[in-house]
């Protein structure tokens, strides 16, 4: 606790005592094909019942017509990928929009951005959810209220209550697995390489070098969340 | 002076609560890394966390044993797809599970080859069947080899 | 299977994860915690301001404020998904989240209000403890009542005229003391919406002074409504026994009643028309500075909610029973579903705050819509279904009936 006091009455530091690494991610839109491979292995690796109606990641379809019409889908989470040109608008209906007529289309990977600013870790009344020296936000099962606050405070929609544990949950990076070297099961998964993670403080680590010398984006910056998820191909159709 | 009574009562309250918390929070409880608001947590859950059993163990753990089959994918065009993708993670296999759950079934094909011609997605240039007349219901693997990739036999 | 799946459908483009997770017990917390202050703060009105014709709804909207209270935690034991756990709020709390102030500002405002009513009561608890102690032969209740008082008087058994006064300074000093901590209980609930970024319709500085002037205006209306129910009873029974020994006459009650209400209602209406006002500005500024989330907020407001916001919240829960209450002739009959129609308007309020900032998904592309479970089918679908807020709605009343036993409002005329 002395050092707990530390951290309020000399914040810099705390901050100085950094961890060398920082995990941030990176999804190219362009290489991904919504094959869902990420969805499912995601799943498998971290115990979320396939058939639930969550997902630590998903994938998500833009469909833009000629008049600037956006069509935006993501059927059962992509856990099966993409399998038709039909658009689920839910209540049971779709959109059939002939080929001739899509201008722009394209998916777009999601997950949890582990914020560097995280709203949802601010507003957990317990201390159950939490941001460790790598930068990945975490969930304490053990000491989780299951109030949901921080479920209603994620501007991105990453987090849920998990069908079994009944606690919140979201993506972690895989940090089980990253933490011994591993890549996330989404990044193992993915066939084509639109799912990279690496660690912002190493200079030779290639994500880093996209990261600093591409154009890349961050998904709704205007919250002032800091997200360290980042996008090549980020269209502003994107929701 | 009465007045100050049920001040004591309340004192004595906050006191019993003071004394239980310390006995009920757990000792690694505090604030760590990141501050007061983003680091205040219970320190032991990070040990928990890396301990949570790994389940997809990735083409190299594979190839320790399948190594004919692995390098004979790496000339296929699905090549880049990893091996637990469509036989499932490997665990602790061969010990547990002794065989794999592969996943022969058509959704896993079209998962990639139900043609979607999207401008501005990979997913265009993967070759691809229209699922409602290419033999619906039919299992892709009945004349398609996954692991050479290339047309029926 | 997802749990909140029961009671949501989506609609459009919804991010997989997006449901009603604040369901009908999130709707019912601020609305208890909104009465709890408003009773308190018309308590108050008497006790601290010295407003005469409040003195006897004053003592009355104590011990209901005290009662309202204890049950306000249990809407959020019913939400709960881990509440065995909830008691971790008291042992880590976070701060840095509204939802931690909680267990402070209830132990605080509790020992406030615990704290009023002994020096309000404490010679009634005293003349008990002395009667009882002198009856030899106890019966088993009894003897259960002489040692609660006894206790209850903790040792102060001091009640000539000095010990009164002391009594009458405490209250005037805790009845100020704890209208700002009431303030702060609700308008700390106020401030778990209002400072969620992430949902466009709860963003707003204005949403913890909505939420306090709305809850003084539930509390008002819900202790005159009791009151008055209460004292029309009274006087139908003594208009029947025609005995003047105990009670005071018939007509005495009659004017007591009619002037403490008229006062009520001309601060129910003041408090009313200020929250009104906040809630129009809120709209007003909406719609003007039409922001990123603007065009799905206008689709919800003035379209699957229109009913819920301009018809129920708006016009049958507050412009009617102002009209009703505004127009001449004030009569009880006239009073009672005007009270009825502002505790509905004050529950809607709540309802289209949580409900309604769940009704649009984050993409700005969807919606969904909230199925309350009304026929229990399992637990879960009774804890946070019509079951579950029909419990906590009556819950209060049955506490109140087992107070009053202690702090009894309904028989004595007491100090001060």
């Amino acid at each position: 606790m002395v050092k707990g006091l530390d951290g309020i009455f000399r914040p810099p530091d705390v901050l100085a005592q950094t961890s060398p690494r920082r995990f941030v991610f990176l999804v190219d839109t362009y290489k991904c094909i919504g094959c869902g491979f990420c969805v499912k292995a995601c799943k498998l690796e971290n115990e979320i019942p396939f058939d639930a109606g969550v997902s630590r990641t998903w994938v998500e379809r833009y469909v833009v017509n000629g008049e600037g019409e956006v069509f935006a889908d993501t059927p059962k989470e992509a856990r099966y990928g993409f399998t038709t040109g039909r658009i689920d608008l839910g209540r049971g209906k779709f959109k059939d929009i002939p080929q001739e007529k899509i201008k722009k289309a394209f998916f777009v990977p999601k997950l949890c951005n582990q914020c560097e600013k995280p709203s949802c870790v601010q507003v957990c009344p317990v201390g159950a959810t939490y941001q460790n020296a790598d930068g990945v936000v975490l969930v304490d099962r053990k000491w989780c209220i299951g109030c949901g606050y921080c479920i209603m405070a994620c501007p991105y929609g990453m987090r849920f209550f998990h069908p079994v544990h009944h606690v919140a949950d979201k993506c972690n990076f895989c940090y089980h697995r990253i933490n011994q070297g591993l890549r996330p099961a989404c990044v193992q998964a993915c066939p084509t390489g639109a799912r990279l993670i690496g660690n912002i403080k190493d200079p030779g680590d290639p994500v880093e070098k996209i990261i600093r010398t591409q154009q890349v984006a961050v998904h709704k910056p205007e919250y002032g969340t800091k997200p360290q998820v980042y996008y090549i191909g980020l269209g502003e159709e994107v929701r | 002076m009465h007045v100050l009574r049920p001040l004591f009562v309340v004192l004595a309250l906050a006191a019993i609560i003071l004394i239980a918390r310390s006995i009920w929070i757990p000792s690694d409880f505090g604030i760590h890394e990141r501050g007061y608001t983003y680091g205040w947590y219970r320190q032991s859950n990070i040990e928990e966390w890396k301990n949570f059993t790994v389940k997809y163990r990735g083409r190299e753990f594979c190839e320790a044993c399948h190594a004919a089959q692995v390098q004979k994918l790496a000339s296929a065009k699905h090549k880049n797809i990893e091996c637990e993708n469509c036989h499932g993670p490997a665990l602790s296999h061969p010990a547990d599970p002794l065989k794999l759950d592969l996943d022969r079934s058509r959704e896993l094909c079209l998962r990639c080859h139900a043609r979607l011609l999207y401008p501005n997605s990979q997913r265009s240039q993967i070759k691809g069947i229209n699922p409602d007349q290419h033999n619906p219901g039919l299992e892709c693997v009945l004349c398609h080899n996954p692991h050479e990739a290339s047309k029926p036999h | 299977m997802v749990l909140e799946s029961l009671w949501t459908v989506k609609e459009l483009f919804v991010y997989p994860n997006e449901y009603i997770y604040w369901a009908i017990q999130i709707v019912m917390y601020p609305f208890m915690t909104g009465l709890v202050a408003g009773a308190f703060v018309l308590s108050s009105l008497y006790h601290l301001f010295g407003i005469k014709p409040l003195k006897e709804i004053a003592r009355f909207a104590l011990v209901f404020s005290f009662a309202l209270l204890m049950v306000a935690p249990l809407p959020l034991l019913l939400h709960l998904v881990q509440p065995e756990r909830s008691l971790y709020i008291g042992l880590t709390p976070h701060f840095t989240s509204a939802i931690a102030a909680f267990g402070v500002v209830l132990f605080v405002y509790g020992s406030v209000v615990a704290a009023e009513l002994w020096f309000l009561f404490r010679k009634h608890l005293v003349e008990v403890s002395i009667e009882l102690k002198s009856k030899t032969n106890k019966s088993l209740a009894e003897k259960i009542k002489y040692v609660v008082h006894v206790i209850l008087t903790l040792g102060a058994m001091d009640i000539s005229n000095a010990g009164l006064k002391l009594d009458a300074k405490a209250i005037k000093v805790l009845a100020g003391v704890g209208v700002p901590i009431a303030c702060f209980l609700h308008g700390y609930a106020g401030f778990i919406f209002g400072s969620v970024k992430a949902n466009a319709l709860w963003m707003t500085p204005l949403m913890p002074v909505i939420f306090i002037m709305s809850a003084i205006v539930s509390g008002v209306a819900l202790c005159m409504l009791v009151y008055i129910i209460i004292m029309e009873i009274k006087i139908f029974m003594a208009s029947r026994k025609n005995d003047s020994t105990a009670l005071p006459t018939l007509k005495e009650m009659k004017s007591e009643e009619i002037s403490t209400v008229q006062t009520s209602v001309k601060y129910l209406i003041f408090f009313m028309i200020f929250a009104i006002s906040l809630e129009l500005l809120d709209q007003v500024f909406r719609g003007y500075t039409a922001v990123k989330s603007w065009d799905i907020l206008r689709n919800v407001i003035y379209g699957t909610d229109f009913i819920n916001i301009f018809l129920l919240q708006y016009l049958v829960g507050n412009l009617v029973p102002v009209i009703l209450l505004l127009l001449p002739g004030l009569k009880i009959h006239r009073l009672i579903p005007a009270l009825l129609l502002v505790l509905f308007g004050v529950f809607m309020m709540r309802w289209n705050v949580v409900i309604g900032g769940q009704s649009f998904s984050l993409t700005f592309s969807g919606y969904m819509n909230y199925q309350m479970p009304i026929i229990p089918h399992s637990m879960e679908t009774f804890k946070e279904g019509l079951g579950g807020a029909l419990l906590i709605a009556v819950l209060p009343f049955i506490l109140f009936w087992i107070l009053n036993k202690i702090f009894p409002v309904l028989q004595t005329k007491g100090p001060d």
